[in-house]
């Protein structure tokens, strides 16, 4: 039953008109940092390490970054999983608020929205502060592929093969690269290897500048065969890389395809974390604001080609602030698949060399552990912000399995209109 | 090559504490940390331990961290164990002093090469750290600590053993004499009581506490800061002079009080304190591989670790109790009497069980001062924070009173705790069968009353069972269960359950006259008491077993127990057992003079002999010297034991020997009594036998 039209629009009487209308708040994404990124697998670096721990180390990592944030002023610990059971699960968020010795009185959440779970963290936790629900936020996510594989205890429902909702494919993320080629065959696999060699490039120069590492939040890491190690740096870099070395690669999905573990990123452990406030709370306390939420958007595609999902979560976004692509001054976009980078570039007409697109290079060369990859992009896109003062706005972008992609606008609170260079 | 296997075969089964370096980054520190983690490959249930295969292990460890040429060196645990000290098992299968002293040295030149490296040295005490697994930590230049950290002590004195791997001298110049005595002697003699790693941060012994979730990286960026001159290390000026003589002087005393100078070992610590003023490491480090070589091969040090043993594994799985399947399931319990023990009882039962305990008595108004002193009981554990408001109202809860004895027909359990006099146990247990289930237990906390014969008038005989605990009950960990003639399995299992609920630690004895800690107590004071009555002066008589270390003189022993129950618990004894237990009319005038206590204080403040005492005791013309009172003690000691051991009172002589450890306070280093009567001759003399195979309590034969 639909309720009364005339309900929303008389503002006189009942409890939500108590007040005033209220005008939306400025949310403002504070900090990030995240832990070294892994190798899934048994010789992977966080083999023995829980995923609870790890984004323990994130959240803590940031308080003691900020003495100035009394931890219960925090309203929510938002915290992202593909897979919510073992030590992703307890309701992951209120588990590590816990274990990270945040008060009691502090609240969390589990939420998944496969790979862009830490977005989806970001955006949820700045609607609430945006309509005053929070003053501030803790946003992140943890994904052990090592523990936790790709449709771990995952059971389809058979009516999408009965009723053709979706070609089996759709549920395997590297054919579903592969259905991006078929879809755009000006994506070739040249193209591809070359894209993801300049990601490792990029990464290895951003790395050797000290830019990678002023991020990163250690963890001790447990073997009982090795002894304890501390993860200090990424584990899933491949320096050195170029497009002729990556040319002669498996490709997995499909015999003679295109898609290879070369120019996608890998399987990984991770976690990722941000604060994000209402922007008067956080000139109050004195936090420093590292970029101005404009907008969001999710939108959803086919299936069977997830990797376009940034285009027309990209265009929504864009619409909803008024904005074009020409106004965008800096790109964090998830290099789930170098062929997914290169539809949406091709799409805008970006060039695949562009210097504003992932200046550090991306998950190609870092990795990406699912649910955690979207605060990474955030974190990094504020730091180029802080470089770029005539930079305004920048995107963070990135496809989601099982057919959608997701946008956040940002803006540069350092955007100074006289500062010279590219917009 | 051999020599180092012939090492590492000392200790035939050895569980092989391994230690790995990693070279690390830490954020912050140019060159490298050695990260060196000490691993038995077992989870914190079995915490790591060193015997010669893992030191040997930890040197070549050292060696492959030193070839680095770190920045820092640091030393860590596997999850919630940093060490804890040497293999005791392997200790105690050791025959030869050489091996005692090889084991010594080797501690010593391992644990020294973090001590004098030019690389700057740390300890991340992650988790427990004990004895040889502190002496590590403290061998290291800086230590850090979690603040998660329950165990952190130096327990070697408690076993009859001192910290021979370094401790002596490294603790008192790190911390001062004073507090050393305090954490080597005071705490471990105490009971084996252990440090907060809060309480030992403000000591000195750590340098930072650190949170425990991000603990290890924490340390490492600690470590990198105070490597980098960042971070400022500091440490207190040590009072070599007249506060070190003070500490010597205090250590002595404490020591002449708890051991009276019965444990070699502890009265060595002592020693090599005091020569730890030096800060020669040379010197001290010598003076201890010596010490600890002898005390190795002491038999009172073999006596502690079997008495160890008891106390971890024994008590844990009662010899001869039934399968614990048969146990049957106890939510509701009742307790007969509304006295000071049925309080005691009522409150044990309610916190430990935490279900429904029902208070009886004769009158309400009974009834009611017995919950009342429940529920204060309670409130004074909320005040001490060992209970929450919510935890408070909970047991309070839990613990009422009924005149009514229909309130127990649903109760799986009932002890009483009446008049100690049999018809009025029997009258109790009868009216109680007419309100219970056919399979509710029917416990008594007597002391000295036949089991079988309460039960022989019962519709159900089977259900009884003794369930003797030594006051005060909440602290003494005693608890003897006594199978009567017809108590069935499902109830003895059922009492063993309950007893392991309420955390005490449960020996099966059958159902004899005082069981065994009273009865040997009792025929041990009766002794001495005799040899007062026939002309041995107090002085003499109550001086006699202080070699022992007993915790307390004979005399003490009688206050402290009753005299009243005392004489009580002698008539019994006298009735069953007219030639062994006699029976003094000396002690009878004194208990019905109402004294209770030979000793009073003079107005010099000396202790004397009550004057009222010496003249109702009229006393015989026959003294005996020091050593004839003990020699008469425990030739009766001996004889008691093995005729209990013929009568089948407990399964075993180490029976014996754990209650008397945990229900009359005996030290270790006796182990119980029968180590200590073997070593002493006694039992060859009196019985023609040992109670013990040379090599069980002892250095065996070699």
């Amino acid at each position: 039953m639909a309720a009364p039209a005339s309900a929303s629009a008389d503002t006189s009487s009942g409890p939500a008109s108590a007040g005033a209308p209220r005008a939306p708040r400025n949310v403002v994404f504070v900090d990030g940092v995240r832990t070294p990124f892994g190798k899934a697998g048994p010789k992977g670096m966080y083999a023995e390490t829980r995923a609870d721990d790890m984004i323990v180390k994130v959240i803590r990592e940031l308080l003691r970054r900020h003495p100035e944030l009394p931890p219960e002023r925090i309203d929510e610990v938002a915290v992202a999983a593909t897979t919510q059971i073992g030590d992703q699960g307890l309701t992951i968020g209120r588990n590590a608020a816990l274990l990270a010795g945040l008060p009691k009185s502090v609240p969390g959440f589990a939420i998944d929205r496969m790979c862009a779970g830490a977005m989806t963290a970001v955006t949820t936790t700045a609607g609430g502060i945006g309509i005053g629900g929070y003053d501030i936020a803790f946003a992140g996510g943890v994904e052990h592929m090592g523990n936790h594989p790709m449709g771990e205890g995952v059971d389809p429902n058979p009516r999408f093969v009965s009723d053709n909702l979706v070609d089996s494919s759709a549920l395997v993320m590297g054919s579903t690269a592969e259905n991006l080629h078929d879809r755009f065959p000006k994506l070739t696999k040249q193209r591809t290897d070359a894209y993801a060699a300049l990601s490792q490039q990029r990464y290895e120069a951003a790395a050797e500048a000290g830019k990678i590492a002023a991020d990163l939040a250690p963890v001790a890491t447990r073997s009982g065969e090795h002894g304890w190690g501390l993860a200090t740096a990424d584990e899933p870099p491949r320096p050195g890389t170029t497009a002729e070395s990556l040319e002669g690669l498996k490709t997995p999905f499909r015999p003679h395809g295109r898609v290879t573990p070369g120019n996608s990123a890998g399987l990984n452990d991770g976690a990722t974390g941000c604060v994000v406030a209402d922007e008067h709370t956080a000139r109050e306390l004195g936090l420093p604001v590292g970029m101005r939420m404009v907008g969001y958007s999710f939108a959803g595609v086919e299936p069977e080609v997830m990797g376009v999902g940034p285009v027309p979560a990209t265009e929504k976004a864009l619409k909803r602030a008024g904005l074009t692509i020409d106004d965008i001054g800096l790109f964090e976009i998830n290099e789930a698949f170098a062929v997914q980078v290169l539809a949406f570039l091709d799409h805008f007409g970006i060039a695949e060399d562009d210097e504003r697109v992932n200046p550090w290079g991306g998950a190609i060369a870092c990795g990406h552990p699912l649910a955690s990859s979207g605060v990474r992009l955030m974190t990094q896109l504020s730091r180029h912000f802080a470089e770029h003062p005539e930079v305004r706005y920048g995107i963070t972008t990135m496809c989601v399995g099982f057919g959608m992609g997701g946008t956040v606008i940002w803006e540069n609170p350092h955007h100074d209109e006289t500062a010279g260079g590219a917009k | 090559m051999s020599t180092e296997t012939d090492f590492a075969a000392l200790f035939p089964d050895e569980v092989v504490t391994e230690a790995r370096t990693r070279l690390v980054d830490v954020p912050g520190l140019s060159g490298k940390l050695a990260l060196v983690t000490i691993d038995n490959g077992h989870d914190h249930t079995k915490p790591s331990t060193f015997g010669p295969a893992g030191l040997s292990a930890l040197d070549k460890a050292l060696d492959e961290a030193f070839a680095a040429e770190p920045a820092a060196i640091a030393v860590t645990g596997k999850p919630f164990v940093f060490a804890v000290g040497a293999d005791l098992s392997g200790i105690g299968q050791l025959t030869e002093r050489a091996h005692a002293h090889r084991i010594a040295k080797t501690g010593h030149d391992v644990f020294r090469r973090l001590t004098e490296s030019r690389i700057p040295t740390f300890a991340f005490v992650n988790g427990a750290a004990l004895g040889g697994g502190l002496e590590l930590a403290l061998s290291c230049h800086y230590r850090t600590v979690a603040d998660n950290v329950s165990a952190i002590a130096f327990p070697e004195c408690f076993l009859g053993l001192f910290p021979g791997w370094g401790g002596t001298q490294l603790l008192p110049n790190l911390i001062g004499a004073d507090q050393a005595v305090s954490v080597i002697l005071e705490n471990s003699l105490n009971q084996n009581k252990m440090l907060k790693p809060g309480k030992a941060t403000g000591m000195g012994i750590f340098d930072v506490e650190l949170e425990s979730p991000d603990f290890l990286e924490e340390s490492a960026r600690w470590a990198a800061r105070v490597v980098n001159g960042e971070q400022t290390v500091r440490r207190p000026e040590i009072d070599r002079g007249q506060a070190w003589d003070e500490a010597i002087n205090r250590a002595r005393e404490l020591v002449a009080s708890k051991t009276h100078g019965a444990s070699p070992a502890v009265d060595k610590a002592v020693e090599l304190i005091d020569l730890a003023r030096n800060g020669d490491l040379d010197e001290g480090y010598a003076a201890e591989t010596e010490a600890l070589a002898d005390a190795l091969m002491s038999d009172e040090l073999r006596a502690g670790l079997y008495a160890f043993d008891l106390t971890q594994k024994r008590a844990k799985k009662p010899a001869g109790a039934p399968d614990k399947s048969l146990a049957r399931d106890v939510n509701k319990v009742g307790v007969v009497g509304a006295g000071l023990m049925a309080g005691q009882l009522a409150l044990l039962f309610a916190r430990r069980l935490e279900v429904p305990v029902v208070l009886t008595d004769v009158d309400q108004e009974r009834i009611d001062k017995g919950v009342a002193y429940v529920h204060g009981e309670i409130d004074k554990l909320a005040e001490k924070g060992r209970l929450s408001a919510d935890g408070v109202n909970r047991i309070k809860d839990l613990v009422t009173g009924s005149l009514d004895k229909r309130a127990f027909a649903d109760a799986d359990f009932i002890i009483e705790a009446v008049f100690e006099e049999m018809s009025v146990k029997r009258q109790v247990f009868g009216e109680l069968e007419q309100h219970i289930s056919s399979e509710a237990v029917l416990a008594t906390n007597t002391s000295s009353l036949s089991i079988s014969e309460m039960g022989a008038e019962l519709d159900h005989p089977e259900r009884v069972v003794g369930f003797h605990f030594f006051n005060p009950v909440a602290v003494l960990p005693l608890l003897e269960i006594v199978r009567g003639e017809r108590t069935d399995d499902a109830t003895l299992a059922t009492a063993f359950a309950v007893g392991k609920k309420l955390k005490k630690s449960c020996v099966l004895v059958a159902d004899a006259p005082a069981f065994v800690v009273n009865r040997l107590l009792t025929r041990f004071l009766g002794e001495v008491i005799a040899s007062v009555d026939e002309g041995t002066p107090f002085e003499v008589a109550d001086r006699a077993l202080e070699p022992l270390g007993l915790p307390m003189s004979p005399m003490v022993l009688l206050q402290l127990v009753g005299p009243a129950i005392a004489q009580h618990v002698n008539e019994t004894m006298h009735a069953a057992y007219p030639d062994r237990f006699g029976l003094s009319d000396n002690l009878q005038r004194f208990v019905e003079a109402g004294k209770t206590s030979v000793w009073t204080t003079a107005e010099a403040g000396n202790q004397i002999v009550d004057p009222e005492v010496a003249e109702l005791w009229k006393q015989g013309d026959a003294p005996l010297s020091e050593e004839q009172v003990r020699d008469r003690a425990l030739r009766a000691l001996a004889e008691e034991a093995r005729i209990m051991l013929d009568e089948d009172v407990v399964v075993e002589a180490p029976d014996l020997d754990l209650c008397m450890l945990l229900g009359a306070g005996w030290p270790f280093w006796l182990g119980g009594i029968t180590p200590y009567l073997d070593r002493a001759g006694y039992s060859e003399s009196v019985n023609g036998e040992r109670f013990l195979e040379p090599g069980v309590a002892s250095v065996p034969n070699s």
